[in-house]
């Protein structure tokens, strides 16, 4: 029997394991190593703290997104021996591989910043990027009478890298809804030097921040949070006051890929932009966030990887070179608030652009733009994502990025490269 | 390249990764009253590493564990908005987000 071995059952390890159950005969054990129970649907902790999604519809049972034929080890990993082609699991057991997928995505790392995780910690200083962080940022949000709100991103790279901003849309139209925006300030502070970066992002989307009253501090580089006074203190000493600060810990990869070989800095793992292998060993295999690439951190991405990286796998199995065919395609819906949402697709090298999609001319759905049908595809997605994405059925859309349908010529026009 | 004939994007960043030279450094530096000591060297060295090996600019954490510099003292190496200055003076692209 041989084995292809994925550390990690998230999105990107449930949908690549399902795909090559799919394309692998009975001679291929495919297996997964994930300590976890449950399987968390993600987007819908943006969300959860305004009431609007429910822990029942966004966690499934593990098993249940697995199936027959995908081996769960349900045990965290202790250590990858790339040389022997082994994996060591906390409990001590020992799992061989002849192919090794690392999907073991980010974690939320509040603990690396001074105080964050000091007095004030989900009492007025919450995370939303995990669910027990949303649930009581929900508690905190209802009893809200008004105040600064502070939306921090500390570092990037992040999960999701528009969920912050969506936060404060979602935040202004809660706020609206309950009578006290006018009692509120709503803050973005953000270690990059503004909301959007893209020029033609800024040109065509800077009227939201204006339009919603939201103010933005920039480049603003989290050192500590003080929450005996209620500030965070910028490593250039500037303060910005809170009565709740919901905030956007830094990310790394894997607490085992740290000080390894196979991890960076940061613990996310060097890998091929365009083959997907990782670079610092043989047969091994990184997808979706746990990756150091330049690509989103979405689940939109790990879905295309997963396609592309099926291809490339079999091709390994076969002895025959890899093709580099992942070109960072990206799909988000960004919620804008009052029912409304965006909705981008963008790669390495395109940045999101006007347009209509996935059918050129026709769409129905318009991208950069804001309107309803992209809020009400953004909600029914939870849907396509446990029955579609998940166990890996055939969804139509390219795992690469098309040009058609448009409009080029948008960023020149904003003064763009 | 020099400073007068270098091409950079309208907030300041070159166009052209390939234009960049150590020369050009100093002289993009001295722009922004920085002048360039192994310090500095050491940090920018290991933000244009890190953009090569991964294809976008870093974050001040990851400059910083490759650069052994703590990130306070990166701020004192490049006061006025490290990050930027960075990727202006090593000559790689703004450091952004996916919009």
């Amino acid at each position: 029997m041989k084995t292809i071995l994925i550390l990690g059952a998230g999105t990107a390890g449930t949908a690549i394991a399902h795909k090559l159950r799919r394309r692998l005969s009975s001679e291929w054990d495919v297996a997964v190593v994930d300590p976890s129970s449950t399987h968390l649907y993600q987007p819908g902790l943006l969300f959860l703290p305004f009431g609007d999604e429910t822990e029942e519809r966004i966690v499934r049972e593990r098993g249940s997104t697995l199936g027959k034929g995908i081996t769960w080890h349900k045990d965290a990993v202790k250590a990858i021996d790339t040389e022997r082609r082994r994996v060591e699991l906390e409990e001590g057991e020992r799992l061989s591989y002849d192919f090794l997928i690392i999907a073991s995505g980010t974690e939320v790392r509040p603990d690396m910043i001074d105080g964050m995780l000091g007095d004030g910690w989900r009492k007025s200083v919450f995370d939303f990027y995990t669910l027990e962080g949303a649930k009581a940022l929900q508690a905190a949000l209802a009893k809200f009478e008004g105040g600064r709100l502070v939306l921090n991103i500390v570092e990037m790279p992040i999960k999701c890298p528009v969920a912050p901003l969506e936060f404060a849309f979602l935040a202004d139209a809660y706020l609206t809804k309950r009578g006290i925006r006018d009692k509120t300030e709503l803050v973005y502070a953000t270690p990059l030097d503004g909301a959007f970066t893209k020029p033609l992002a800024s040109k065509t989307l800077g009227y939201l921040l204006e339009d919603k009253g939201i103010q933005v501090e920039t480049e603003f580089m989290t050192g500590e949070v003080d929450s005996e006074n209620n500030v965070i203190r910028s490593y250039d000493e500037r303060e910005v006051p809170y009565d709740l600060l919901v905030t956007i810990p830094p990310h790394t990869g894997a607490r085992f890929l740290e000080d390894t070989d196979l991890g960076d800095e940061l613990a996310f793992v060097p890998t091929d932009r365009h083959t997907l292998a990782a670079k610092n060993a043989e047969r091994v295999f990184c997808i979706g966030d746990a990756t150091d690439l330049p690509s989103s951190k979405a689940g939109s991405v790990a879905h295309f990887q997963a396609d592309l990286m099926t291809e490339n796998i079999l091709r390994a199995i076969e002895g025959k070179e890899l093709e580099p065919t992942f070109d960072g395609h990206s799909n988000c819906f960004v919620e804008t608030g009052h029912g409304k949402a965006m909705l981008i697709d963008f790669n390495y090298d395109t940045e999101p652009l006007p347009g209509q999609f996935p059918i050129p001319g026709i769409g129905p759905l318009p991208l950069l733009k804001e309107c309803r049908r992209n809020h009400w595809a953004k909600r029914l997605f939870r849907l396509v994502y446990w029955h579609g994405l998940l166990p890996a059925r055939p969804i139509p859309i390219s795992p690469t990025m098309s040009l058609a349908g448009k409009q080029l010529s948008a960023v020149a026009e904003a003064g763009g490269a | 390249m020099s400073i007068e004939t270098v091409q950079t994007d309208a907030e300041g960043y070159l166009t052209n990764r390939d234009d960049w030279s150590e020369e050009l450094a100093m002289e993009l530096a001295k722009q922004f009253s920085v002048e360039l000591s192994d310090e500095h060297w050491t940090v920018l060295n290991a933000a244009r590493a890190i953009e090569t090996e991964s294809g976008s600019s870093p974050g001040l954490r990851k400059i910083s564990k490759r650069s052994e510099t703590p990130i306070k003292a990166i701020y004192k190496l490049f006061p006025d908005g490290p990050a930027k200055l960075i990727a202006k003076i090593a000559g790689i692209p703004k450091p952004k987000s996916c919009l």
